[in-house]
């Protein structure tokens, strides 16, 4: 809870900051494309929260996106494939990705790393393999499709809200009450923290690692239909290159750790919306786009650090509390 | 008061330390002279292992003085601590087991040659270390392949090469078999002829009453008591550590037996395939598997538990044949297995009381997936309440409890589950006699409500109070079973090292 509040301060003190030195930042479009593009990457860390969750991690998201994306693209303009029966392929592909990657880390025992890394490589090869490494754009053809990307709903009056975003509140919604409120999400808490304890407590493990996986390439497939949506036009080599990184960054941000165990939605959420503010940011407030990796890893780095100390410094302040108060706590040993 | 001799090395006064929810040690005083095997025991959460953290420069103290010949001193990291000539033989070993016995004595101050490590030299003066510690290896050894027993051994002629004139050993027999038990003895005898000066921590009164000059008792943090050589005897320690008397610890009732509820027929292990295991537990019995480390108890408890699959034989529950594809088939028979290693095996320690007590219920007590709060709240305080679990509350974080109320937290995991067959290993390693005691109680308990119980124990003593019947492995077999009567010490041991048994027991 206290980890929500502190990347929630910095999400309001970065948009206070860019609102303060350009207006500009609250004006009407540039709000909507900045919850729009936090909404799309919300999704995909969404899903990569949950491998991470689980004590994993998964390279490959930017990949799948390019992936699907691609194949959508090309089902739809070369293939001529039906609009429903395209969507069904791809978020079919994305699910045996992701039982692919689940299988090979449980069964085969391999590392999430290299599984993921070989995914992020033979994903983006097939993209590119699969269009001829040639532009597909979905031209004006697709018009009511590209409305779950970049769709506008009307709230109140003339106030209008993107479409992705109320479907990354939906998905939010559900995966925090799976985290929170199922067996599965608890068995994903403790799994991340000690997977032995949980195997010898009856639990398989394995499924509920496996659909980890499968959970986080679905939704990086979801969000690879969005993203080719959103451009309108599928570049095999360049769509969702790098994203991985985004995702992970985000769920990081908000409030994941890398060893396992530990997450909230809600904070994934934040998360990756920090990460977009500061890249709306960089472009109106006329920072060298160059630089745009730089302020983000040192944002990152930055929030890494402070959420170190205030941990140190909650501990050792309890402890001193302790030694004040009461003398009469009862005795025993801690076994750190 | 302690004797202030003019050998006085080592004076600690007024300790205390504070973690997170607990007082570890408050105003603890102790003193060491030179050439001294001082004993340091109490029940687990008594404080030792803080107040050697404390004297090794692992943790540093709330409150409270150290002198080391009558200088006052700041311990605040290992690295002074050795430079003062302290030394701890952790409880857990802390080897390179990928490097030699000579890398790891040498680890950080390598001899250099031309810029790299003078492996010839490292290795040469490694040998006469070796030497002082009994351990006939060769220096070049690498660290995996030996046993714990001269891993250890490994680990004091560390502490020798730089050094050290207090060594502290944190439990250091709790995974020795009794050969290097033996050659530990001797080499503690023989360093404190050598002038080095030892603490020696441990839940074995036998080895105290072996090895300790003089013995210091914990309680509840606090100093409870300190016994002279004369004066050692196992009910004056016990009284000091649990601050009763002998005569209200445990004595087993004898109750009837029911059906057998588990067999195993021919079982074979992955670890000793080998020999084929068969083995009988009956409703209300409790059966111990006696043996030494190694012996195959816990690939065996593992194998019915369906952790590990079996080569071959059957096992079944009240007649019928289990398949086990893993714990989760086992459990749904009936089952439950509280593992040997409760912090790897057992617990989630990063999470609370409440979750751990939860976690292999959570299905049972869920409706379509979703959790039950209320039945998970009800276990967590019912388990609390009926284990005595000492925690500030369910939401305590497992880690910060001791190892005694961690045990329970596994045993009431299980507990809600109502096992009819309940598997242990080990259940009262590194638990504080306290706490054994309960446990003992709890089983007996259970075992007259016609739980089967099968436990794996490296204590014969707890074989002997505990076992309406013992099984005793050797080298992957099992090499005899002993009735109530026939349950000695002695008559284990022979089977435990591999003399058969000839006349089998009805």
């Amino acid at each position: 809870m206290k980890k929500i509040l502190g990347i929630l301060g910095l999400l309001i003190f970065v948009c206070s900051l860019t609102a303060i030195i350009n207006p500009n930042f609250l004006g009407a479009s540039n709000l909507f494309n900045t919850l729009r593009w936090t909404s799309l990457f919300g999704i995909i860390s969404i899903g990569v929260a949950f491998v991470i969750i689980t004590g994993g991690i998964d390279l490959s998201v930017g990949s799948t996106i390019g992936l699907v994306g691609t194949t959508l693209a090309y089902l739809l303009t070369v293939r001529h494939v039906s609009t429903p029966l395209a969507i069904l392929i791809v978020l079919g592909l994305s699910l045996l990705i992701g039982l692919f990657h689940g299988l090979l880390i449980t069964k085969v025992k391999l590392q999430p790393f290299i599984v993921t890394l070989c995914g992020l490589l033979l994903y983006r090869g097939a993209a590119r393999f699969i269009s001829n490494d040639q532009s597909l754009g979905f031209g004006s053809a697709f018009a009511g499709l590209r409305e779950l990307a970049i769709g506008k709903v009307p709230i109140v009056g003339s106030v209008t809200l993107p479409l992705p975003l109320l479907i990354m509140t939906g998905i939010g919604i559900i995966a925090a009450v799976f985290l929170h409120r199922t067996i599965y999400g608890r068995y994903l808490l403790a799994i991340g923290r000690n997977e032995t304890a949980v195997r010898f407590s009856g639990i398989r493990t394995d499924r509920i690692v496996i659909l980890a996986y499968v959970v986080c390439s679905l939704l990086a497939g979801f969000g690879g239909i969005l993203f080719a949506l959103d451009v309108n036009s599928v570049q095999p080599s360049g769509l969702g290159e790098a994203y991985e990184l985004y995702a992970i960054a985000g769920a990081v941000l908000g409030g994941c750790s890398l060893r396992g165990g530990e997450g909230s939605i809600t904070g994934v959420i934040i998360g990756a919306a920090v990460l977009r503010v500061l890249y709306n940011a960089i472009n109106i407030l006329g920072i060298p786009t160059m630089l745009e990796y730089s302020i983000i890893g040192f944002v990152l780095l930055a929030g890494a650090i402070t959420d170190e100390m205030v941990k140190r410094y909650a501990t050792k302040r309890k402890a001193a509390r302790e030694l004040l108060a009461d003398d009469s706590v009862r005795s025993d040993e801690a076994s750190a | 008061m302690p004797s202030l001799g003019d050998a006085l090395l080592l004076e600690v006064h007024g300790l205390t330390k504070r973690f997170p929810g607990v007082v570890a040690l408050r105003n603890v005083s102790l003193t060491l002279q030179s050439s001294e095997v001082l004993a340091v025991i109490g029940e687990n959460g008594a404080g030792k292992s803080t107040l050697m953290k404390i004297l090794a420069g692992v943790q540093t103290p709330d409150a409270g003085a150290i002198r080391l010949n009558g200088q006052t001193v700041r311990i605040d990291s290992v690295h002074t601590a050795e430079k003062l000539g302290i030394a701890l033989i952790h409880q857990e070993l802390n080897l390179a087991d990928n490097l030699s016995v000579a890398a790891n004595v040498f680890l950080g101050r390598e001899p250099l040659r031309f810029g790299l490590i003078d492996t010839k030299r490292m290795e040469r003066e490694t040998l006469p270390l070796l030497a002082q510690v009994g351990l006939d290896c060769s220096p070049a050894t690498l660290v995996q392949d030996l046993s714990l027993g001269c891993q250890q051994m490994v680990e004091i002629a560390k502490a020798l090469s730089v050094g050290a004139r207090v060594l502290i050993m944190d439990e250091p027999t709790s995974s020795l078999s009794q050969h290097e038990t033996d050659q530990l003895y001797a080499v503690v005898k023989d360093l404190r002829q050598r002038g080095v000066s030892i603490v020696y921590i441990s839940h074995r009164l036998g080895e105290v009453t072996e090895l300790a000059d003089r013995v210091v008792v914990l309680r509840d943090g606090q100093n409870a008591g300190e016994l002279s050589r004369a004066e050692i005897t196992h009910e004056a320690m016990i009284r000091l550590m649990v601050g009763r008397d002998l005569s209200q610890l445990y004595q087993r009732p004898s109750h009837a037996l029911g059906e057998p509820v588990l067999e195993a027929d021919k079982l074979r292990t992955h670890a000793n395939p080998r020999h084929a295991l068969s083995l009988t537990v009956r409703a209300g019995e409790i059966v111990g598997i006696a043996g030494l480390v190694g012996a195959g108890r816990t690939d065996l408890l593992r194998a019915l538990f369906g952790i590990d699959r079996a080569l071959g034989g059957t096992i079944r529950v009240e007649g019928k044949k289990l398949e086990l594809s893993g714990p989760h088939d086992a459990i749904e028979a009936g089952m439950a297995l509280v593992p040997e290693d409760r912090k790897q095996q057992g617990l989630v320690l990063g999470m609370t009381v409440r979750p751990n007590l939860s976690l292999a219920s959570l299905l049972r007590d869920s409706s379509r997936g979703f959790l039950n709060h209320a039945a998970e709240n009800e276990i967590a305080a019912t388990m609390i309440r009926d284990l005595n679990i000492r925690t500030p509350g369910p939401e305590q974080t497992a880690q910060f409890l001791s190892g005694g109320n961690q045990q329970k937290i596994v045993l009431g995991k299980w507990l809600a589950m109502k096992p009819r067959i309940l598997l242990l290993d080990e259940p009262t390693r590194g638990i504080d006699v306290g706490a054994k005691q309960e446990i003992y109680r709890l089983l007996d308990n259970l075992a007259a409500q016609g739980v089967a119980i099968l436990f794996v124990s490296s204590e014969m003593e707890e074989i002997i109070r505990l076992a309406d019947r013992a099984i005793v492995m050797h080298e992957g077999r099992i090499t005899g079973e002993l009735d109530r009567a026939a349950c000695s010490e002695e008559a284990i041991m022979r089977l435990a090292t591999g003399n058969l048994q000839h006349t089998r027991l009805p």
